[in-house]
């Protein structure tokens, strides 16, 4: 309890050094530059000068907040992957090299790629199907929420609910696991699900596609309900039927959509970690390039120069991504 | 649309909604309604079967041969072997290797002369002709089924033994602050970048959307070094509140000045305009316009950020340590995985404490989660 008030007690400080700032800096700047109460070419020149401070006032503590916590680590991780375990010696490629020897690492590259071909698809497919179906009943609304619902939980949480429906009992024993139950049920033999080499990584990849169909579901829909009605009509009076209408003239008409979905999806999965950590920390071959990442910044002490090296590689598969969609953000701005 | 909800083929749309809504809400029910259950009655069926009777296979100790009674010149112990509780015995044994030997209502031969009566109830009978020796009770092998049960035990028990119920306190103490401070700072900044012109604000746009995907792994060893430097070089603990705060008010940023820059650009320019021409500066116009108008937008981010903080933990195990004390929810949840792994009672509450916050947060204010997504995802539409 005391913790927590004191927590209060800092946040409404902060808060209020916060407003102090903005408060204060501004009245400042109108005091040094004023431009009340004086005339003519003083008057606008200092208007002129505030106008191009205020902006800079304005930003300071957030760029200040980016510069320390992004932009500064992006760089030092970068150097750092060319540096020893300490990061005082450099020591070349010798990082890159390692990690490509590395049967820990080839694992986790290969784990990564499957779990980038399978969860945004999976969640994209889903999405769009379940978005499209509830769109024409009455529950639909309530539908979409329980879809929606894994989205607000954990993934830690969400692992300890799948090893529930994964758990297994030796043959022979009562099944309390959901999956095992339903497979002794149908005559099936019981299996430990999250041991079974290869095939675990797709019941790992499971828990993210439950969480991520949610986030899917809810931006397609909107997009779906965005199309001009009349291209659905005229495709009806056409006599297109139901098949049709969803995958030739709804479907081309919301494209972009998709690609914002199945990208963000797929930023996600690039940073896939806890999952992994709960699930099977990386145990009967499902390493992940996020979990190894971290593994190496405490293991033996932490090896720095590994681990950052293990960072660049996740930045440098999220850099197309990043491109397209400075890219687009600079398009639409120039639009407006 | 019109057309072919007219169609036949609805009964089975509502037919494979059904089956999916099913698909992605049992798994939680599943947790939620074990973790409500009697321990041994979840480690034996599963929750589906929570409503009905469970059959389990018991071993009760009977009294000790100090507790017999002389009755018409015999000895007797006797009992009951549910103490209390309410159930229907179905088999039982005196020998570990036959357990069900007998039905109930029979009598075993325990040797030494001594007989065993069970009844179905669950009551049983210890007779001997000679007094009884020995300072253990006799261990009675049984099968029973028990009537359903449904407990608060369980959360009783994480909440105070296994350190829930510190740990909970600890995520407030993370995600109140992380959520609340990143707000002002954001909103004055996707003023300035929404509303003010200055060169290069092109640039800032661009490099806030390209900080929006920069992955969290590449700021932990700069920032762990960072923070163990400063430390070190004040004196003070490297892993503080203070230091998860601004951790992730940092990793938050990109996403709130994005999106109330998004939102804040949306706003008409009319209102800004008639404004200055009032004489308002760009602080008043800000203060007393922008930011009430922003509401929905503070909200949604406000809510993200909480969702997010609450539920993060690698930015928690990097910057405020895997000791003891101060371990939030998830990354206890994580150590009970490892250290109570097959303890479902534990586990299943421990999960429920953990995601219940969020999900009330979710619930009641959906709304604004989803404005949110879509302010943050569709672009260009």
């Amino acid at each position: 309890m005391q913790q927590l008030l004191f927590a209060i007690v800092t946040m409404v400080a902060g808060v209020l050094a916060c407003a102090a700032y903005f408060f204060g800096t501004n009245w400042l700047l109108d005091r040094i530059f004023p431009s009340k109460g004086l005339s003519g070419a003083k008057a606008s020149q200092n208007l002129r000068i505030t106008n191009a401070i205020r902006p800079w006032l304005f930003m300071a503590p957030a760029l200040l907040a980016l510069a320390i916590y992004l932009i500064y680590p992006v760089f030092e991780s970068v150097r750092l992957a060319f540096h020893d375990r300490g990061g005082r010696n450099f020591v070349g490629l010798s990082n890159f090299v390692w990690m490509v020897n590395d049967g820990e690492f080839r694992q986790s590259i290969f784990n990564n790629f499957l779990w980038l071909l399978v969860v945004p698809a999976l969640a994209t497919f889903f999405g769009l199907i379940i978005a499209a179906l509830t769109d024409r009943i009455w529950w639909g609304n309530i539908a979409k929420t329980l879809i929606f619902m894994p989205m607000a939980i954990s993934f830690v949480g969400a692992a300890v609910i799948w090893k529930f429906v994964y758990d297994y009992r030796a043959e022979g024993n009562e099944q309390i696991g959901l999956l095992n139950a339903i497979v002794v049920y149908f005559g099936g033999s019981p299996e430990a699900w999250v041991t079974l080499p290869f095939w675990n990584n797709f019941f790992l990849m499971v828990i993210l596609v439950w969480i991520q169909t949610g986030f899917a579901m809810v931006i397609l829909s909107a997009a779906l309900r965005g199309i001009p009605e009349e291209t659905i009509e005229a495709a009806v009076i056409d006599g297109a039927n139901g098949f049709q209408i969803f995958f030739k003239i709804m479907v081309p008409q919301i494209w972009g959509t998709i690609a914002v979905v199945w990208t963000t999806i797929t930023i996600l999965v690039l940073k896939v970690f806890d999952i992994v950590l709960a699930m099977t920390n990386g145990q009967w071959q499902t390493q992940v390039l996020a979990n190894l990442m971290f593994d190496w910044m405490f293991r033996g002490g932490g090896d720095f120069g590994r681990g950052a090296a293990i960072a660049v590689v996740i930045m440098i598969l999220v850099v197309p991504i990043m491109i397209w969609n400075i890219r687009n953000a600079t398009r639409e701005m120039e639009g407006r | 649309m019109i057309a072919t909800s007219r169609s036949p083929l609805i009964f089975v749309v509502h037919l494979s909604v059904l089956l999916l809504v099913a698909l992605w809400t049992l798994p939680t029910a599943g947790l939620l309604i074990s973790s409500l259950r009697d321990k041994d009655q979840l480690a034996v069926s599963g929750w589906w079967t929570a409503l009905s009777s469970s059959e389990q296979n018991l071993i009760y100790r009977a009294p000790s041969p100090e507790t017999q009674v002389e009755r018409d010149g015999r000895f007797v112990i006797t009992g009951n072997v549910f103490e209390g509780g309410a159930g229907t015995v179905s088999a039982f044994g005196a020998r570990i290797r036959e357990p069900d030997a007998f039905e109930p209502g029979q009598t075993a031969d325990l040797g030494d002369g001594e007989m065993l009566t069970l009844q179905e109830d669950g009551s049983f009978e210890i007779v001997s002709d000679a007094r009884m020796e020995g300072s253990r009770g006799q261990r009675i092998f049984f099968t029973a089924s028990a009537p359903p049960r449904f407990t608060l035990d369980n959360y009783r028990e994480v909440l105070s033994a296994e350190g829930i119920g510190a740990s909970f306190i600890n995520s407030l103490t993370v995600a109140i602050p992380s959520t609340i401070i990143p707000i002002l700072v954001a909103a004055f900044c996707a003023y300035a970048l929404a509303w003010m012109p200055f060169p290069g604000r092109a640039i800032l746009i661009a490099v806030v959307v390209g900080l929006l995907v920069v992955p969290l792994q590449m700021s932990l060893i700069p920032l762990l070094k960072l923070y163990n430097g400063v430390g070190a070089f004040f004196g003070v603990p490297a892993k503080t509140y203070v230091g998860i705060w601004l951790a992730h008010m940092g990793f938050g940023l990109p996403l709130a000045i994005y999106l109330l820059r998004n939102y804040m650009a949306g706003l008409p320019r009319e209102i800004m305009e008639s404004a200055r021409v009032d004489g308002a500066s760009d602080f008043d116009i800000f203060v007393k316009i922008i930011l009430p108008l922003s509401f929905p937008a503070l909200a949604s981010f406000a809510i993200f950020q909480f969702l997010w903080t609450w539920n993060d933990l690698l930015v928690a195990m990097v910057f405020l340590g895997t000791g003891s004390n101060e371990l939030v929810l998830t990354g206890r949840l994580v150590n009970l995985l490892g250290s109570r792994g097959g303890n479902w009672e534990i586990l299943t509450a421990s999960a429920f404490i953990t995601i219940i916050v969020p999900l009330v947060v979710f619930f009641s204010l959906q709304r604004y989660l989803v404005r949110g997504l879509l302010a943050g995802s569709v672009k260009g539409g």
